[in-house]
């Protein structure tokens, strides 16, 4: 009996999904199993992982148990994630950010951001609604690849379009050394699981330590942190 | 023995009638202003001339058309050309062709979207945002797929068939054109 009960334990052991940063992630009945593999986007082969992520856990712990709220999502739209947020009774805003970034401001290489001028006309295409409108906002990896003056004037609009209480949901990449770093897509699969698909890499505009998101976000009430395996920090910031 | 010699001598019991080409649209298409002629307003187009989503007996706007005003359709449409105005196919399916370039508000049954759409998109049953297509407006509709590769920029309300809760707490449904660039209501608004 013993014998018998250590050994499934061991092969109980064997599909447990990996922690991530070191902490105990609780696996969702419904969350798929972590993994790896190719897949074709429009031609372009781009690399997808599933994998638990503790800062979807704590967005959707805010608003998973009420409906009707208004989600903004900067990360363009995905049939995942639409499907995921409007099943939940949400209403949903789609922004493409990284692509019209490029609209607005050219390619990644001939980058300029400071034009104040282009940047009021980023927002007021991207981000042009009334106060207070957002219950929630993914902006993903996007804030990644905006210069100091854009970024700036990008998070003071979030936070003036979110509600008091809301949050953001905002990824970075840890490493302050790297040159370029992965372009994800980021799919929702579950409260506490994502898809993420990998097309190649990008060059950011900046990179940030702690110290620098708490100085970006120091006018919303909270930000919290959570490391990921891949070297990314996701970030909950309390409006 | 007679009976089928009688029959052969005899004129046809009834006139045939045979069917005459219909040169425009059917449909009770209000057309304001054609800019383009090149290519007529027909329902008669050889399907294999089509794009592969236009469908047997829809009514087809070609490429080389445009179109200024209030389009009411009792047919399925395919446009493959520009709008401007409006469109309201309220039963029907409205596809955009990947060369169809719409600015207009849209009601249809059913929007497949293969082209570009600026303007909000009403669609009772379903909704279809292809790979290369581009939508600019706020959408309403009971289902959506959107495709890898689709742009969409604008609001999505997912309007379900039963009564769903309706604790909104105060969208910016009021703004939602303006904020989302719906470029038909933003410039409205804004003047």
């Amino acid at each position: 009996m013993g014998a018998g009960g250590s050994l499934a334990e061991k092969i109980r052991s064997l599909f447990r999904a990996p922690r991530a940063s070191g902490e105990t992630v609780p696996v969702s009945r419904t969350a798929p199993p972590a993994g790896r593999h190719l897949s074709l986007r429009g031609g372009e082969k781009e690399t997808v992982t599933s994998r638990q992520s503790r800062g979807l856990e704590q967005f959707f712990g805010y608003i998973r148990d009420q409906a009707g709220l208004t989600i903004l999502d900067l990360g363009g739209a995905s049939q995942a994630n639409v499907n995921f947020i409007t099943n939940l009774g949400h209403k949903l805003y789609s922004v493409d950010f990284l692509r019209s970034m490029e609209e607005t401001f050219g390619s990644e290489d001939a980058t300029d951001q400071s034009n104040p001028g282009q940047i009021e006309y980023f927002l007021r295409q991207n981000l042009d609604y009334p106060d207070e409108s957002f219950d929630g906002v993914l902006v993903w990896d996007a804030l990644e690849y905006m210069a100091p003056a854009l970024l700036a004037a990008t998070v003071e609009r979030l936070h003036r379009i979110t509600r008091p209480k809301s949050y953001l949901l905002a990824f970075f990449h840890s490493d302050e050394r790297v040159a370029a770093v992965p372009h994800y897509g980021f799919r929702i699969q579950d409260f506490n699981a994502m898809q993420v698909a990998e097309y190649g890499s990008r060059r950011p505009a900046q990179l940030f330590n702690n110290r620098s998101l708490e100085k970006l976000f120091q006018r919303f009430e909270s930000v919290k942190f959570f490391l990921t395996r891949e070297h990314l920090r996701e970030v909950i910031v309390k409006r | 023995m007679s009976m089928w010699g009688k029959r052969q001598d005899e004129p046809a019991p009834k006139p045939v009638t045979i069917p005459k080409p219909v040169p425009v649209a059917p449909t009770p298409t209000e057309v304001k202003e054609v800019k383009k002629e090149a290519t007529p307003l027909t329902s008669n187009i050889p399907l294999g001339k089509m794009e592969p989503d236009t469908q047997r007996g829809s009514a087809t706007i070609g490429k080389a058309v445009k179109i200024v005003g209030q389009i009411y359709s009792r047919e399925d449409l395919y446009v493959d050309g520009d709008v401007e105005g409006t469109i309201e196919l309220m039963e029907h399916k409205l596809t955009i062709g990947p060369n169809g370039k719409v600015q207009a508000a849209i009601k249809a049954r059913e929007v497949v979207a293969l082209g570009t759409i600026q303007g909000n998109v009403e669609a009772s049953d379903r909704l279809d945002i292809r790979k290369d297509a581009k939508l600019v407006g706020d959408i309403r509709t009971a289902r959506i797929v959107i495709e890898d590769g689709a742009y969409f920029k604008g609001s999505i309300d997912i309007v379900k068939p039963e009564p769903a809760k309706q604790a909104s707490k105060g969208q910016p449904a009021q703004a939602s054109a303006a904020g989302s660039g719906a470029p038909l209501n933003t410039s409205e608004a804004k003047r």
